[in-house]
């Protein structure tokens, strides 16, 4: 039995996977397959300073080996989120962290000192959310605007910051090097591929937002060279991500350069996915005389 | 734990109207409670979602799906061989509230005509009305008939009366006490209209496109009316049914 924990920016995980923002709510729902412990963490939903209702349906079109979603930030915001999730959240066994979105630097600043004041164990700065029309990803596309809400909400933040990369950018590795500079603790990437569908009979996007992001197996090697990019250009620990489906591509994602992994899409199909990795990973470290999972971080040998 | 997913054995599956299949799977109703309404998520091989279908009957050892070939991943399940084992996310979802003492009138318009037959099996003799575009896609006949008062419409008039499910609705409405409805979204929606008119409490069982069938990805919203404020709720953990009077159509 290998030892599957990692400790990402001073915060220690039973084992590397994390529920990825949005795909699973603040817990409840898949709490209710296994404890919530079987997971090393949870990326809540994101959250806003106010509450938001969200895009209107459709929200969500499948896609070869992936799925568009169009969500736009539904949720009940901050204050209800400390309230009434965070409690709960904190008393199931697992790394809690909270991915916080906003229209403005002042939203993220204010939602970062909100939780600094809680017993949340980390903050996910969501600056790639493609499918909210104002704030989301605008900010996490240039250099400049991440170094600056990088600097302006560690100002306000008291807890380990996580990074969220938007894949949807020229230049991944510079991007990471702004937030690092900036005085992010980690990064986490990548957030989905924009993309689209369309209905051929009705000649309408199939997602009401027209355009939606795109996760899933489909984006699998897209994440894994990104991170392998970043991996080389930044001393920050990653969690990587992006359509993780199997122990075999944890495995891979921790080689390309990720310290700890988040999983989502792969929980639709089968919700039992993480207990799956996470055996698939001790099996796999346990052949290979590993002692670590940390042993794998990183160890890929590029031609 | 309230969730799990199962390996059921496929015991048949075959085409019992155009493009509409009929699916059973070997099932044991104290290992798996069924509520009428309730949806199965059912795994497709090499589908990244799983699709969402209504539990049509759950009886004698057997859940009964019955589905339409829409796209791809019906496709891929009306090919399913009895003897092999299906992956089923469920039931799922709170079904319709069927009270004794009441008489309801059960509607139906095409796919959404398979709910309605274990809800019938709840009822006291109910009133079941259901509505397809033409012949050739007309269902579930028989199995209703053993269970309450019939009747049948379609678009173009080739089975049963021509005309609406509205149309027999109105006729018949001052006899029945309640309506529940599953089918295509303007049908419900005049259904719900028609409820309204006549001071008729009316249920309705929604379809969205759909992902983790649990409530926690929140893409299949729907926007509803609760204490006078609109809000959004999902059709996989709030319905798929939902009281129409609080559904904004």
């Amino acid at each position: 039995m290998a030892d599957l924990s990692v400790k990402v920016a001073g915060v220690t995980f039973n084992n590397p996977l994390i529920a990825a923002s949005g795909t699973f709510g603040f817990g409840r729902e898949y709490g209710e397959f296994y404890p919530l412990s079987t997971l090393g963490g949870i990326s809540c939903k994101g959250i806003t300073l106010k509450r938001r209702d969200g895009n209107p349906p459709p929200r969500i079109a499948e896609t070869p080996s992936g799925i568009l979603n169009a969500v736009g930030l539904q949720n009940p915001g901050v204050d209800v989120f400390i309230r009434e999730d965070l409690p709960w959240l904190k008393q199931q066994g697992t790394v809690v962290i909270a991915n916080i979105a906003g229209n403005t630097v002042d939203e993220y600043c204010q939602m970062a000192e909100k939780l600094s004041e809680t017993d949340v164990d980390m903050i996910e700065l969501n600056i790639s959310c493609p499918n909210v029309k104002s704030g989301g990803v605008q900010f996490g596309t240039s250099c400049e605007s991440v170094e600056n809400i990088t600097a302006a909400v560690r100002k306000s933040c008291k807890k380990p910051l996580i990074v969220k990369l938007s894949p949807n950018v020229t230049d991944i590795a510079s991007i990471a090097q702004a937030a690092e500079a900036a005085g992010a603790d980690a990064i986490s990437m990548i957030n989905t591929l924009t993309g689209m569908r369309i209905d051929i009979h009705t000649r309408r996007p199939i997602i009401r937002n027209n355009t939606g992001g795109l996760s899933g197996a489909a984006v699998f090697p897209v994440a894994v060279r990104m991170v392998w990019q970043v991996a080389n250009a930044v001393k920050l620990p990653i969690i990587g991500m992006g359509g993780i489906s199997t122990w075999e591509d944890a495995a891979e994602m921790l080689m390309a350069g990720a310290t700890a992994l988040q999983i989502g899409t792969v929980l639709f199909s089968d919700p039992y996915a993480p207990v799956k990795i996470n055996e698939g990973l001790n099996r796999f470290l346990d052949e290979n005389n590993m002692t670590s999972v940390t042993d794998l971080t990183k160890t890929v040998i590029p031609w | 734990m309230k969730y799990d997913v199962r390996q059921l054995p496929l015991l048949s599956n075959e085409e019992i109207a155009h493009g509409i299949f009929d699916m059973r799977l070997a099932y044991r109703q104290d290992d798996l409670p069924v509520a009428c309404g309730q949806f199965a998520h059912v795994y497709v091989p090499s589908k990244t979602l799983r699709r969402p279908i209504s539990v049509c009957d759950a009886s004698d050892g057997e859940l009964r799906l019955v589905y339409q070939v829409k796209g791809a991943g019906t496709q891929i399940m009306s090919q399913m061989q009895p003897g092999s084992m299906v992956d089923v996310l469920g039931p799922l979802g709170h079904g319709f509230q069927i009270e004794k003492g009441r008489r309801y009138c059960l509607i139906g318009g095409g796919i959404g005509v398979p709910p309605m037959l274990l809800t019938a099996k709840q009822c006291e003799d109910p009133l079941i009305i259901t509505g397809f575009r033409s012949k050739s896609l007309v269902i579930l006949q028989e199995d209703f008939k053993a269970l309450g008062e019939t009747l049948l419409c379609t678009d173009d008039g080739s089975a049963g009366q021509k005309g609406f499910v509205t149309d027999l609705l109105r006729e018949r409405i001052g006899e029945i006490d309640e309506v529940c409805a599953c089918g295509p979204t303007p049908m419900l929606k005049a259904v719900a209209a028609v409820c309204r008119e006549y001071g008729k409490p009316c249920q309705v069982s929604l379809e969205e496109r759909m992902g983790c069938g649990v409530g926690a990805c929140l893409v299949c919203a729907v926007k509803v009316r609760k204490n006078g404020e609109e809000i959004m709720q999902h059709v996989c953990k709030n319905g798929p049914v939902f009281q129409a009077e609080e559904v904004v159509f």
